[in-house]
């Protein structure tokens, strides 16, 4: 591999082609390593195998990285450093300017306000709707009750990509009742938050975690002179507490990732995705706005993978059973 | 709860209980059934009513009744044709090459290693990027004058790959791997984790090599798994919109128009609620058929356990 780049490495950047190279030869040698360390002496293969192993868990943990990365370097560069060639792939300044810039001006602040605001509301509102609608499937009887289950169920067949325009107008015709349209019309909180304020899937889920309690605890709570309401409150949910959690987590990613109903429903109130999308329009000059307002969108998201790994490993594997 | 017999009294008490239970049961589910009656199933009816009537092209005239032959019309159109095609290929690009690649960094990640949660975390850190986030920091990365990727692919100054007809699908899937990689690898770490380390040890004393142990033990124990992602990652492959929105709007030429964006622009571009109305009725057919295939062969074909 000579400095001059021909073929197919020619069409690359020099730096590129460096990585590579580089990326090349530390595999290469790592494995060759491993092959002589295996004829000669095991101890050493062993150790050839785990620098393998660490070289390529790096290597591939910098691609995934690499454009997560590159977005916090661009957010803290003057724009006319984003767009020097060869590029800089270091945070040479530090500069805050984009962020202040994209909190105030970029209004990624109130942005950020209605999303929590909606992501809030949302995730409380499914907690209670699911928790109180498994809680009758588990404990009550009541006539209709498995139709009624199968109508939780068969809402999880129905995208809601496929009836966001219908629900538009269903909106925009709230919003011309008197007093609910104040609450409920285009470009409000509640047209936000309403229609997913009940999922067939988190009552589904509550229900498995509900019906996994033995009976007993429930007469035994009946005995104690317990109703049903207290019973729910104070020994079912809190024994069913994991898969709430879990449930709580996916509600909530669910909720602040939304794109489409945000953007056909709000004007005013965009939400913090919406609003990136806003902040794409911007000029190249002011580049490193848009990078600061990205960063700033994914930030509670990350907190969140930081703090809740666990539960949310158990709710993203749990959420993959929904349609 | 017992079948002796009662006294009347307390037999009209269970009655009163009884019925006190199912009021309070009906009061639970009620809030829920308001919520889905109001944005999923009268919507859903809606929608079929809808299709059945030809918007008119100037607003304030009287829409008519067409019947079924909307249906067929737009069913057979060159819009719907293609963004059927253009979506099934966008579900071929995404979902087998995220499935993979999330398979390859669980079972990498799945070893005994110092550090290796370091690893763990980096490879799903995807999940915190949105698809508006994804799609912003790949826009920049592929912008023709500022992009990097662009730079390094020897593409600068010429045309973004986003603009240009032949690469515009496969870029926009890129981004959408890139984005649910992190979800794939944790859905498929899970995976791994429910495979029996006894199974693996029992193969290993038989004499199985690495490729072996995988191929004929974790792989068919992940076989739910796979299977699992890869309905799930079609049905919301179909259902993508963010990333068009934001990256491509449906163009070039229509090359990147899936069908919920051919929805969106049947909505806001052409104000045609009927049409919009039999394209969101076939992509709730799509929908339906993936879910019944995993709901039939989710028993039968896929090996629990043996």
């Amino acid at each position: 591999m000579s400095a001059d780049h021909t073929g197919l490495v020619g069409a690359l950047a020099p730096g590129f082609a460096h990585f590579l190279v580089a990326v090349a030869a530390l595999l290469v040698t790592s494995i060759g390593l491993a092959v002589v360390g295996w004829r000669a002496r095991p101890a050493l293969a062993h150790v050839a195998r785990t620098i393998n192993r660490y070289v390529l868990l790096g290597v591939l943990s910098l691609i995934v990285l690499f454009p997560i990365y590159i977005t916090v370097v661009n957010s803290l560069l003057p724009a006319d450093k984003i767009a020097a060639r060869p590029p800089t792939l270091f945070p040479t300044h530090l500069l805050a300017g984009g962020y202040s810039q994209a909190w105030t001006q970029g209004h990624v602040s109130s942005y950020l306000f209605n999303s929590f605001v909606v992501t809030f509301f949302i995730v409380a509102g499914q907690l209670v709707t699911s928790i109180c609608a498994a809680y009758a499937f588990a404990f009550l009887d009541f006539p209709l009750k498995r139709t009624i289950f199968v109508v939780f169920l068969a809402t999880m067949m129905v995208p809601f990509e496929v009836v966001f325009f219908t629900n538009l107008q269903t909106v925009v015709s709230m919003g011309h009742l008197p007093v609910i349209g104040h609450f409920l019309g285009l470009d409000t909180y509640g047209a936000l938050v309403v229609p997913f304020l009940a999922t067939g899937f988190g009552a589904f889920l509550v229900r498995q975690a509900f019906l996994s309690l033995p009976r007993d605890l429930r007469d035994a709570a009946e005995l104690d002179g317990y109703g049903h309401l207290r019973f729910m409150w104070r020994v079912a949910v809190p024994l069913a507490r994991p898969t709430i959690a879990a449930l709580a987590l996916f509600s909530f990613f669910d909720a602040w990732n939304q794109y489409l109903w945000p953007l056909v429903v709000t004007d005013h109130y965009r939400t913090v995705q919406v609003g990136l999308r806003q902040l794409s329009r911007v000029s190249l000059d002011q580049i490193n706005v848009t990078f600061a307002g990205t960063v700033l969108a994914a930030v509670p998201l990350l907190i969140l993978l930081l703090v809740f790994q666990k539960q949310l490993v158990r709710g993203l594997t749990a959420g993959a059973v929904k349609g | 709860m017992t079948a002796v017999a009662t006294p009347p009294r307390r037999r009209r008490r269970r009655f009163r209980r009884r019925t006190r239970d199912m009021l309070l049961g009906y009061a639970l589910v009620l809030p829920s059934l308001l919520v889905f009656g109001t944005f999923i199933f009268y919507p859903f009816v809606k929608n079929f009513w809808l299709g059945l009537y030809r918007t008119p092209p100037f607003p304030n005239l009287p829409r008519s009744w067409v019947g079924l032959s909307q249906y067929r019309d737009v069913l057979t159109s060159q819009l719907f044709t293609n963004s059927f095609k253009v979506t099934v290929e966008f579900v071929a690009l995404t979902v087998p090459v995220g499935i993979t690649l999330g398979l390859l960094l669980a079972v990498l990640a799945h070893q005994r290693l110092r550090g290796i949660t370091i690893f763990r975390t980096i490879f799903s850190s995807t999940v915190v990027t949105s698809v508006a986030v994804a799609s912003l920091i790949s826009l920049t990365l592929l912008n023709p004058q500022i992009g990097l990727l662009n730079y390094w692919l020897g593409r600068s100054g010429s045309l973004s790959p986003l603009d240009d007809p032949k690469w515009a699908l496969v870029a926009v899937a890129g981004v959408t791997i890139w984005q649910n990689l992190g979800l794939s690898f944790i859905i498929m770490s899970a995976g791994l984790q429910a495979v029996p380390d006894e199974l693996l040890e029992a193969a290993r004393t038989d004499g199985a090599g690495t490729w072996s142990r995988f191929r004929n033990v974790t792989l068919p124990m992940l076989s739910p798994t796979l299977f699992f992602a890869t309905i799930v990652g079609s049905i919301l492959a179909f259902h993508s919109f963010g990333q068009i929105d934001l990256l491509t709007q449906g163009g070039p030429e229509n090359h990147t128009n899936v069908l919920v964006y051919a929805i969106y622009r049947t909505v806001f571009q052409e104000n045609n609620n009927g049409k919009a109305a039999v394209l969101a009725i076939a992509l709730f057919a799509i929908t339906m058929v993936l879910t019944l295939v995993q709901l039939r062969f989710l028993e039968r074909r896929v090996s629990y356990e043996r």
